[in-house]
């Protein structure tokens, strides 16, 4: 399939709905991201921040509502999709017995770029540690290690999930550097974080706000007591 | 961007098919130890076979081929829990599923890596087992060829378990049960078409049927197992 338009990107969703474990997450949320454009998705822990991002990565199928791309639903032009997409979740993906580079390497091939390249890579710290296996990574030098994920081929869409968690004051801002130069050559990015972060220009979505909660309040505990009541 | 004018061609398939066999390969060598769990367990459960049964060398030729073929096929339960477990619990398997190399030869380069790590060692050191067993270099050729065609074919049907209950905790006995069953037909071929050749009898027949099922395992096992594994992933 040929790409539309080389330079101009657009990432839709409208009225996604998400039912986890029987129980409703989220309701009526949209947005609409076009190329230079971050959406930051903030909430309280539960109320579906990682779900809405698998929702976009294409892992998880939204109950109700469509993601779509380039103008068209993701499902159906889904390896362009995939294939356009970074997403760094929070599992990190990382060996015990495999060192950095390998790491490295590999994910860069799976990404479908064979011959990687260290000056691609922006964390330049994470060299230093080139050889040294996944066991003994600390958890900080593992997220920047996913991160590092970014930097193996471009990709103009990236999903974050959480991605400042246990990062320290000068990754966080080396990543904030990389987010902006993203955006900058026209890319769109989509993080999830329950702490402060910088973004100029950016869409703010609340996930604890009553709109997108399909009982007004996000109350789980009512739901459940209202269950409780009827089967008595 | 013109990166991703190759990114979108998908030309190298195979490339990535060979690095994910590759990884894992290398990952089961680094494994240390327990990579030899179940080449020992095998070897050590025909052992018991000779001991148990005494001075009987009659009953002992005569069910030798029975007793290497349940033990490979219980040894190669052993490491199938560990097939997809790993990479779904770091989240290699997500990854992976979003790359551009379709998860049913993703199932295919881990089953060949499985293969590899848990099969071929059994062939291997089935001919000391078979000096044991008191079976004749003929029948000996036989049990390889049929080996040959038995495991892999155990190795698909595996991962069609194994994907079943990889989002499981503890999935590991499960996968058993269901997989054992499914073995019967390969298991009653195997040790038939050894069989025959100790008691000098065609054995093209049963061997025919054992490739067969290797060929159907080798089409349909991928696609089950990938189906399975699209559901856990969500």
């Amino acid at each position: 399939m040929e790409i539309a338009n080389n330079n101009e990107w657009k990432l839709e969703a409208c009225n996604l709905r998400c039912v986890r474990g029987g129980r409703e997450i989220f309701a009526n949320v949209g947005f609409s991201l076009e190329s230079g454009d971050a959406l930051l998705i903030k909430g309280a822990n539960g109320t579906g921040k990682s779900s809405l991002i698998r929702i976009l990565a294409h892992l998880l199928k939204p109950e109700g509502g469509h993601v779509k791309w380039l103008g068209s639903p993701i499902q159906d032009l889904r390896n362009l999709y995939l294939s356009h997409l970074h997403y760094v979740g929070h599992l990190d993906c990382i060996k015990p017995s495999m060192t950095v580079i390998e790491h490295l390497r590999f994910w860069s091939m799976m990404r479908g770029n064979p011959n990687f390249k260290r000056d691609f890579l922006w964390d330049s710290d994470l060299l230093k540690l080139a050889d040294v296996p996944g066991r003994f990574l600390s958890a900080g030098q593992k997220k920047r290690l996913s991160l590092a994920r970014l930097s193996s081929i471009y990709a103009p869409l990236w999903l974050l999930d959480e991605p400042l968690v246990t990062l320290d004051s000068n990754s966080i801002q080396q990543l904030q550097t990389q987010i902006s130069q993203q955006l900058l050559s026209g890319g769109i990015v989509v993080i999830s974080t329950h702490t402060e972060f910088n973004l100029e220009k950016s869409q703010v979505i609340d996930m604890s706000s009553s709109e997108y909660s399909p009982v007004g309040t996000s109350s789980f505990d009512s739901e459940f007591e209202e269950e409780v009541y009827d089967q008595w | 961007m013109v990166a991703l004018k190759e990114n979108t061609q998908m030309n190298n398939r195979t490339v990535v098919f060979y690095s994910i066999f590759r990884r894992d390969l290398s990952l089961a060598l680094r494994g240390g130890a327990s990579n030899f769990v179940p080449v020992i367990f095998f070897i050590i459960a025909v052992v018991l076979f000779p001991l148990g049964l005494g001075s009987e060398q009659e009953t002992l030729s005569r069910i030798a081929p029975a007793i290497v073929l349940v033990c490979a096929l219980l040894a190669m339960m052993l490491s199938l829990d560990s097939l997809f477990r790993e990479d779904y619990d770091d989240g290699n398997l997500e990854q992976i599923s979003l790359g551009f190399l379709p998860l049913e030869f993703v199932v295919l380069a881990k089953a060949l890596a499985h293969w590899v790590t848990a099969g071929l060692p059994l062939i291997i050191c089935s001919p000391l087992l078979a000096l044991t067993l008191n079976i004749s270099i003929k029948a000996l050729v036989t049990l390889i060829f049929t080996l040959l065609l038995a495991t892999p074919t155990l190795t698909l049907i595996g991962t069609v378990g194994a994907s079943l209950t990889v989002s499981l905790r503890r999935g590991g006995l499960l996968t058993s049960l269901l997989v054992l069953p499914i073995s019967i037909p390969v298991l009653i071929f195997a040790s038939s078409a050894v069989e025959a050749s100790i008691l000098n009898l065609n054995t093209n027949t049963h061997l025919i049927l054992l490739s067969g099922g290797l060929i159907t395992a080798l089409v349909l096992a991928p696609i089950a197992a990938a189906a399975a594994l699209k559901i856990s992933l969500e």
